[in-house]
């Protein structure tokens, strides 16, 4: 039997890692429910199993996503995994291969060039040795990549790198370390026995020049080793605590788990999946603009796994989804995070005790129902676009807030109060459906966005530039070339929260010359910072947003701003020195013009 | 006395509001936490667009004033009708952040229970 006293570190703190997350795990995956866990099992045993495993070695091990994010951040994250997990596959193939006796022990392929002296003979033993210091090296270029983020995150087209708790640190850097250890242990038996290859003969040559190797040799072997406990010890602590709970993240998300309206289990693995990578931090405007840090993800996180988070981090985030948007590990943020608001809110109901009486009055039949909702009577300019449209080409409508009426819910889902939000969502079905109508038209995308998820409503919701694009390709209205060059912003909302882009922009295109701004558009589009999610922002804060996201997108020579959403609207307004147009303005006035 | 006991109806009952007395614990705590509270100026615009206080008694710019004083219960009553829609905070000429003040009473009053 092979065995030294410096592989046990390695072994206990290996175990101790194993025990302890078995343990988390089973207490995580239990309360889940039962009848969607059973899902698992049919994945195993059928074809579904390959996309599982494709899935995880793509993003564990390679980190696709991150790779199609930026390259560079790619390449680091994939050469400590993807390099850690063949250097492991590898080296158990060459200590079965190799090795004087069959037994294989638990730590005998970490210590491979410790028990194992010869020099490599055979051609595949030779070609092993040069493979295993090939993929140390690969690792080592990894680690010089992080040292280097660590320090100068501009390099790598980052402008900022995410701050560690303490935990994390000793992870880091223990972590940093256990590759250079291995190098240098490796090298200092090779020095003497000339049992490796390109990489770790020559450094141990020379390692020999300097040190005297019979000496040192011994220590690092076991430095080695107690770095790795180190590591393994602190790991379910610290944000490493990604690398194993990303694969059974994975796997629940294909037996279609989903955090939705509360914080479960299953929300715990999302956040223990986060890598802490810091993309997050530089799509937040929260961050960019007004330097603000508590409702970054990688931030949130870091607080909810070590239990305290403020309730500031939870309100003062725009929910604007650009931070999901780009999350490499997909995890839902914004439901997270209306999932805790939720959990900290007043649990003591809302009194609308006067919603009885409301009732809708002008039921005449009507093709539509109009719902301006609340802001949009903030801009009568729209709501009156929409009236004159319908009029021009007399379709006939119910507007159903004309006089005011209660609000979507979504605003008070944003605050939380999710118990509430369905009172008006209760009153508001009552009185489409009383409506009847065979289309509800909506000019706001936040209320659009609710109708949409929330109510179960039996007809179509459109917002008005989706109808209004329906309109003109069915009926063939003719509309006057403008001769404008106009952006496009999409509201966040309507955007990558409905997943609304093409129609606004197919309709803009028909008569106006629409202008492409690729880093800032579709899934990329930035907030105007009028957001109803955030309960913090000053006005002062938000008008710094609204200038960041104008200059962003207008140039010297575009005429004018166009987006769909009345809050939108209002914000740019304050700001803009070009005139800023709701999308039925400006066809309303190319039908004008015709 | 005895006048006086057969005729108190006559005299009017007070009316006086004593600040002192008050408890302005609301009103520090959103100084602290909602700094913009301050710079309402009552000018009632919040409630003229109010579409909650359309149909019930809902009166933001009288609950404004209701913090200063101390109000509390007046004021706990009267936040459970506001849906949150923000029309207020778009209307406010001080920009006050309204809903924040909202979020920070509705916080407050669910410490303190009442």
């Amino acid at each position: 039997m092979k065995f030294d006293w410096f592989v046990l570190p390695f072994t206990t703190g290996l175990l101790t890692l194993i025990f302890f997350l078995s343990w988390k795990y089973y207490k995580w995956i239990k309360q889940l429910d039962a009848s969607q866990r059973k899902n698992f099992w049919k994945i195993i045993f059928s074809y579904k199993i390959f996309k599982l495993v494709k899935e995880i070695f793509l993003e564990v091990l390679v980190h696709r996503r991150i790779y199609k994010i930026n390259p560079l951040l790619g390449y680091m994250h994939s050469s400590f995994a993807l390099g850690w997990f063949l250097l492991i596959v590898f080296g158990a193939i060459e200590t079965y291969l190799f090795a004087t006796k069959p037994i294989n022990h638990l730590y005998e392929p970490i210590f491979f060039k410790y028990f194992n002296l010869q020099q490599p003979s055979t051609h595949t033993h030779i070609l092993f040795a040069f493979i295993m210091d090939l993929l140390l090296l690969y690792i080592l270029s990894g680690i010089s990549l992080a040292i280097i983020k660590r320090f100068y995150s501009a390099l790598f087209g980052l402008k900022k790198t995410t701050k560690l708790f303490w935990t994390d640190k000793v992870a880091l850097y223990s972590l940093w370390l256990i590759f250079p250890l291995r190098l240098l242990a490796e090298s200092s038996t090779t020095a003497i026995y000339q049992n490796g290859s390109f990489l770790t003969n020559n450094t141990g040559i020379l390692l020999q020049e300097y040190f005297s190797i019979a000496k040192i040799s011994y220590t690092l072997w076991w430095a080695y080793s107690i770095d790795l406990m180190i590591f393994f010890i602190f790991l379910p602590f610290s944000r490493y605590m990604h690398i194993p709970t990303e694969m059974i993240l994975i796997a629940l998300r294909h037996c279609g788990f989903k955090t939705e309206k509360s914080f479960d289990n299953f929300s715990k693995i999302e956040i223990y999946s986060c890598s802490s990578c810091g993309i997050c931090i530089d799509t937040c405007q929260m961050q960019t603009v007004t330097e603000r840090n508590n409702m970054i993800p990688a931030y949130l996180f870091q607080k909810e796994r070590h239990g305290k988070v403020l309730k500031i981090a939870l309100y003062d985030c725009l929910i604007c989804g650009r931070c999901e948007n780009t999350c490499p590990v997909q995890i839902n943020i914004l439901n997270i995070k209306l999932a805790r608001r939720k959990e900290r809110i007043d649990k003591r109901a809302q009194q609308f005790h006067y919603l009885n009486n409301i009732t809708l009055n002008n039921t005449n039949n009507s093709s539509v129902a109009y719902y301006a909702g609340c802001i949009s009577h903030l801009t009568p300019s729209i709501t009156r676009s929409i009236i004159s449209i319908f009029e021009k080409f007399s379709t006939s409508y119910t507007f159903i807030d004309e006089n005011g009426t209660i609000c979507c819910g979504r605003p008070l889902i944003l605050a939380g109060k999710y118990k509430d939000a369905q009172k008006l969502i209760a009153k508001n079905t009552e009185i489409i459906e009383k409506a009847n109508v065979s289309t509800l038209i909506t000019s706001c995308p936040i209320c659009y966005k609710v109708f949409k998820t929330e109510y179960k409503l039996k007809i179509p919701v459109l917002h008005h530039s989706e109808w209004l694009y329906l309109q003109i390709i069915q009926n063939n209205w003719n509309l006057q070339k403008q001769n404008l060059n106009a952006v496009y912003h999409d509201p966040c909302e309507l955007g990558r929260g409905s997943h609304i882009y093409n129609e606004p922009r197919n309709l803009l295109k028909l008569f106006l010359n629409l202008k492409d701004k690729q880093n800032y558009e579709k899934e990329n589009s930035l907030c105007c910072g009028g957001s109803l999610g955030n309960f913090y922002l000053k006005e002062n804060d938000r008008v710094k947003i609204a200038e960041h996201t104008y200059k962003s997108i207008m140039t010297k020579n575009d005429d004018c701003l166009i987006t769909s959403c009345p809050l939108c609207k209002k914000t740019f307004q304050k700001i803009s020195d070009k005139p800023v147009y709701d999308i039925a303005e400006v066809v309303l006035k190319s039908l004008k013009l015709n | 006395m005895n006048n006086n006991n057969t005729l108190s109806f006559l005299k009017k009952s007070d009316r006086t509001i004593d600040y002192d007395k008050n408890d302005r614990a609301l009103f520090y705590y959103l100084m602290r936490v909602e700094p913009t509270v301050a710079l309402c100026i009552a000018c009632g615009a919040c409630t003229a667009t109010c579409p909650a206080g359309n149909f019930s008694s809902l009166d933001l710019h009288k609950i404004m004033l209701s913090i200063r004083r101390g109000e509390k219960v007046y004021i706990a009553k009267e936040i459970t009708q506001c849906f949150l829609c923000g029309k207020c905070q778009l209307i406010c000429p001080k920009n006050v952040n309204t809903r924040g003040v909202i979020l920070q009473i509705i916080s407050f009053l669910q410490s303190s229970q009442l």
